[in-house]
Order: structure tokens, then sequence, then C-alpha cells
């Protein structure tokens, strides 16, 4: 009973919050409602036995993704009202566009065919039942070795992501002083400093 | 939804969760009770060296900042992957330990990439 | 019908409130007097007595402070975007004890015991940065502003090397519970392959918590107060508060990860006449006293030096040593 109570509550908050995402004229709010609405989402996973995969929107999707978001908003110098103004002009392009969306999804929708095996798996996200295992255990031992390839692909999307950022935002500047380490680390007392004996009455040259 | 007994584990967490939000309220609204509060112009402009602020704060800031998130991001999937693997590397052996291995170093080729761009050093 | 229901359910209820209002009443008690332990420790360090006024050896200080700070004027500057201003802090003061539910403080003695424990504490420290951002945006002010986004990407360079940390000892324990990481057995050589990670452990969670020598957020001589400049009062309260019982609860998962919880210390058997929970505090005890040694003696650090240390020898490190972890586990057959 308290486990749908939970699971209604969720699913309404997470409408509501997404909704308010695309509402609210703040775009910093509407990030801030982004964060409510995956914490949500996390709680839906968790009731439904996916603790790992709960877990981890939470640590990737508000721990990582949402921190870029916000710096991405601040960081933006644009007025959203400006933005707006011109809004009313792009209407029929808008309704043009969502309607080949529905289209689409009425078309996806209209083929897609599920295995009747697949229907009972889900609610227990686990491949056997003679022992107790954990989500994440499940996921280790088919993910590393029975999809070995999607697994070394996302490793390269990694990659391709890492080089895109930086080749897009990397500048380099001129005349930045840096500190490095390796030269002051070095640096040995005989090569900057020389000791002289000064005789008395005689400068040093 | 999962079996009872598994989800009787997370319940201490939601009603904590409710707990320390409540107790977070009760702080600011009691202080908001019993502290006095007279507000004037002065009290209420942001922090400054004596001067009113000459704009809005929120600034455009340095890029760096978004390229430290972007990196966060692609190295926090990286430990996501780990996790699994770590909790399961008994079961899928050595082909899983090189699997693991061939990801790291290709993530690695990203790090040297980054390091020989100078994109870890901040000025 | 009630009675069932309560012979049923009433008696475990209880019993988790029971538990929740002891973990959470020790849990401020335990910040209150973390404050005036540090007090009296930099004192010692530096030549002076520290709070000794209020109380038998200023034993009160901790709460005449708290009352007094609540009875302050709350400030909401008018520039500012109140909601989101007074919410940082209250953010910040749920996630912060809101993550000791999974805590295990004794063997059975635990809140909630979650078979991802681990990721739910990392999930929860790595949404801390929320209330830091939110805080310095919301001020509107130079400083505020600042403080927020560096605070922000300090505590996100440190996280990558938590997590790696966290996974070499999952790789060593075979489990994401906290309790199984604490009874986990470890060999010697285990222990000796993971100090270099206590190290990191150590040093990542100074920078997390946001404390001296990488207290740069806050930096008086720069940014007078960070990311809390505006806050007055009760806020200015609950951000303190979240500081120190974040201090206290990287410090307890130092001692889950590493420093085995509850049991004797060196697993000396005849040391087990001492309850579990003496030993858990104690070794807490151990780590917060490290926290505040640092902080009286080493100077700030500077940011590029930071970010450096984090990104440059942490990281490359850190990916090292889960690889050789991993491979000397599997070497010596010993993968759980």
């Amino acid at each position: 009973m308290l486990a749908t109570l939970a699971f209604y509550v969720f699913s309404a908050v997470l409408i509501f919050s997404a909704a308010m995402v695309i509402v609210v004229r703040n775009p910093v709010h509407s990030v801030l409602f982004l964060i409510l609405a995956f914490f949500n989402a996390a709680g839906l996973f968790i009731l439904l036995g996916a603790e790992f995969i709960g877990m981890i929107l939470v640590i990737v999707y508000v721990g990582a993704v949402a921190v870029l978001f916000l710096f991405v908003v601040m960081m933006l110098d644009i007025s959203f009202a400006d933005l707006r103004k011109g809004a009313v002009q792009f209407i029929p392009l808008g309704l043009f566009i969502g309607g080949v969306l529905l289209f689409q999804f009425y078309v996806l929708f209209q083929s897609w065919q599920i295995a009747p095996s697949a229907m009972l798996n889900i609610t227990t996200p686990s491949l056997s039942g003679e022992e107790e295992l954990t989500n994440a255990t499940q996921l280790g031992r088919i993910l590393y070795t029975d999809y070995v390839f999607a697994f070394q692909v996302s490793g390269l999307i990694l990659l391709v992501a890492m080089i895109g950022a930086i080749v897009l935002t990397h500048r380099q500047r001129a005349g930045v002083l840096r500190q490095k380490v390796a030269e002051q680390v070095a640096r040995k007392p005989s090569d900057v400093l020389e000791i002289k004996k000064v005789e008395t009455g005689s400068g040093v040259e | 939804m999962a079996p009872l007994d598994f989800l009787a584990d997370y319940l201490p967490i939601l009603v904590m969760l409710f707990i320390a939000f409540f107790i977070a309220i009760a702080m600011v609204t009691a202080s908001f009770i019993v502290g006095k509060s007279k507000p004037d112009s002065a009290k209420l402009s942001a922090y400054e060296c004596g001067f009113d602020a000459f704009d809005d704060a929120r600034h455009k800031f340095d890029v760096r900042f978004y390229l430290v998130a972007i990196l966060f991001i692609i190295f926090d999937l990286e430990i996501a992957f780990l996790f699994p693997w770590a909790v399961s590397l008994g079961d899928i052996g050595l082909f899983g330990f090189w699997s693991m291995v061939i990801f790291l170093g290709v993530l690695t080729i990203g790090l040297i990439y980054e390091w020989n761009k100078g994109a870890l050093d901040w000025e | 019908m009630m009675m069932e229901l309560w012979n049923l359910y009433g008696m475990q209820t209880l019993m988790m409130l029971l538990h929740m209002v002891v973990l959470l009443v020790s849990v401020l008690l335990g910040v209150a007097y973390l404050s005036y332990f540090e007090r009296k420790i930099m004192g010692a360090m530096q030549m002076r007595q520290g709070p000794n006024t209020v109380g038998p050896f200023g034993l009160l200080q901790p709460f005449a402070d708290a009352l007094k700070l609540i009875s302050k004027e709350t400030i909401i500057p008018s520039q500012s975007n109140r909601a989101v201003f007074v919410l940082a802090p209250i953010v910040f003061t749920t996630l912060a004890l809101l993550a000791w539910s999974v805590i295990p403080v004794n063997a059975q003695w635990v809140l909630a015991d979650i078979n991802v424990g681990i990721l739910f504490l990392f999930a929860v420290s790595s949404m801390s940065v929320y209330g830091v951002i939110m805080a310095g945006w919301a001020s509107n002010s130079k400083y505020a502003f600042l403080g927020g986004m560096r605070s922000a990407s300090q505590m996100v360079s440190y996280e990558v090397s938590m997590g790696l940390v966290i996974v070499t000892v999952i790789l060593c324990v075979g489990s994401m519970n906290l309790s199984d990481i604490v009874t986990a057995p470890r060999p010697w050589w285990m222990q000796i392959l993971l100090f270099p990670m206590l190290i990191i452990f150590l040093v990542s969670i100074l920078a997390e918590t946001n404390r001296a020598p990488f207290d740069l957020p806050e930096g008086e001589s720069e940014l007078s107060g960070g990311f809390m400049v505006e806050y007055s009062a009760a806020t200015f309260v609950l951000f303190f508060l979240s500081e120190y019982a974040n201090m206290i609860l990287m410090s307890a998962i130092t001692v889950v990860l590493f420093l085995g919880g509850w049991l004797p210390p060196f697993g000396i058997e005849a040391l087990s006449i001492v309850p579990g929970v003496i030993w858990f505090v104690l070794k807490i005890c151990l780590i917060l006293f490290f926290f505040v040694w640092c902080r009286a003696t080493f100077p700030r650090y500077r940011y590029d030096q930071l970010m450096r240390l984090g990104w440059k020898i942490f990281l490359p490190f850190s990916l090292l040593w889960v690889v050789v972890v991993a491979g000397t586990l599997i070497m010596m057959d010993a993968v759980p």
C-alpha cells in the first residue's frame, strides 16, 4: 500500500516538475525543476527494484549532467525575455514540427512489437532465480563479456566526447604565467646562487 | 513493483528525507519568528566594498569551469562503468579484466590528449 | 484489525523512528561538539585557551553560539532570488542529514541496509554541490558567485578520485553494502595495496568538504566568505551545521571503507569487549582530529595547484591503481 502511494507521489511530482521545466520563465529555475524530475525518476527506479540504475541516475544525471546544465545556463549572458519576444511568429513552424513528431511516434508504435517473454521480465530485473544477486552483479556478469562490443563502443564515444569538448572550449591564452613544477623541483642552488667571498674594502664586480 | 522486503530497506531513507527536510525548514522559520527584522536598503544590498554594486553579479565566467564540468561527466560515466565490474570481477575472470583494461586504455588516450593540450592546467 | 496491523508493523515502525531520533540527535550533538573540539584543539596548537567561559571548560559554548545565531535577523538581499536563496541551505542540510541513514554504526545496527549503500553515499555527496551553486547564484553578489563557482568545480574535481578510490575498495570486498565492506576479510597485503588509496581519500575529503588547506571557496582574504557571504541567522547556521555534519560523515565513510568500522583495531580479539559503537566513534574522532590538525598546520593552496593535484596527480594515479589492485587480486586468486 505504502509502495503504491509512493509510486503515485513520485510519478505526480515527476510529471509536475517536468512540466515546470518548460513553463518556468527563469532558466535556472527550470534546471532546478529538471533536477527534481531526475530525483523522482530515481525513486521510481528503486520502486521497480532497479536500485543500481536509480543510484547511477542520481550520480550521473543529477551529480554531473545537471551541474553542466546549470553552468551553461548561468554562463549564457542572454536575456531570455528578449528571446521569447519573437516566439509568436514561430508558432506555425513549431506546430508543424510537433505534428511531424507525433506522426512519427504513431508510426513507430504501430509497428512496435513486444516479445511475450519480455513482458514477464518487466517487474523482475533479474537473470536467474537460483541465488540472490544484486542488480550490479547481474549487470556486471553480462556487460563486460556478452556485451563487450557495446561496452567498448561506449568507451570510444566517451573518448570522442572528451576530445570534442577540448576542441570546442579550450583556448590557449597568450601571456599567461604557468607554474612549471618539474622545473621548480629540478632547480638546484648551484644553478642560481653564487657565493662570493668579499674582501674588506673591495666591492663585488 | 519490487518485493516488499526489498522496499522496506528503502523506507527509512524516505522517512529520513522528510525528517531532515522538516528540521531544516523548522530552523529557518523559527529564526524568522524569533529574530527581529528591521531591514533597510543598505542592509539588504549585496556585499561590496562600500560602493553600491555597479551591475548584476551574474556575469559570464571563464569557460574553464565549463570544461571541468564536461570532463567530470566523462570520468563520472567511466566510474559508473567501473562499479558493476568491481563487484563481479570474480565471475567474469580474465576476459572481463582485459575488457576493462582496454576500455580504460581508450580513455587514457583521451587523458593524455587533454594533458598535452593543456586542458588540465588552470591559469 | 488495528491490533493486527500494530503487531505487524507498529513495533518495527516505532523502532525505526527511535533509531532515527537517536541518530539525528547524535549527529547534531556531534556537530555542536565538533565545533568545540576544533576550537579547543586549534587553541592548544596555537598556545591559547580556546572557549573556556560558558559552562565548565566552555562546554556549553556551542549551544550559546547556536542560540545567538538563531536569534539574529534573517537578511535576504533585495537583489537576490528569494526562493532559491532560502532553499539552498535547506537542500544542503537535508542532504547532509539524509546520508547518515545508510551508515552502519555497529553490526546489524543500521537504519537502511541497502545493497548499494556506498553508491547512495556517493550520490548524496555528489548532490551537495547544488547547495553551493544555488547559494552562490541566488545571492547575486560577486563574492558569493565566484565562491560558488570555485567551490562547485573543486568538489566536482575531487569527486572523480573519490569515486575511483571507492572502486578499489569494492574490488577488494566484492560488495557495495556498507556492512559487508566492514566485515569482509582483508589480508595484510590487501591493506598495503589499499594504503595509498587511504591517503588519496583523506586528501579528497578535505577538498570535498571545502576544508583547509583547500578552503579557497571561502578564502577570507580574497572572497570574504565565499558562497555564504550573504547568509545570516538560521540560513547561515544550516550551512555551518551541514558543513560540519559532512565532515563527520566523510570521516565515517573513511572509517567504514578503510579502518574496519566498528571492529576493534588491528583485529585484536581481546578488545572486542568494548562495544563496537565506541570503536566506531573513536575512529571517527581520529579522522576528525586529522581534519583539525590540517587546518591548524597548512597554509591555503592556490586554485591552480588545487586543480593540478586533483586532475594531474590523483586522477591518473588512482586510475592506475584500480588496474593494479584488480590485477593483483586476480594474480593472488583472491577476487571475492
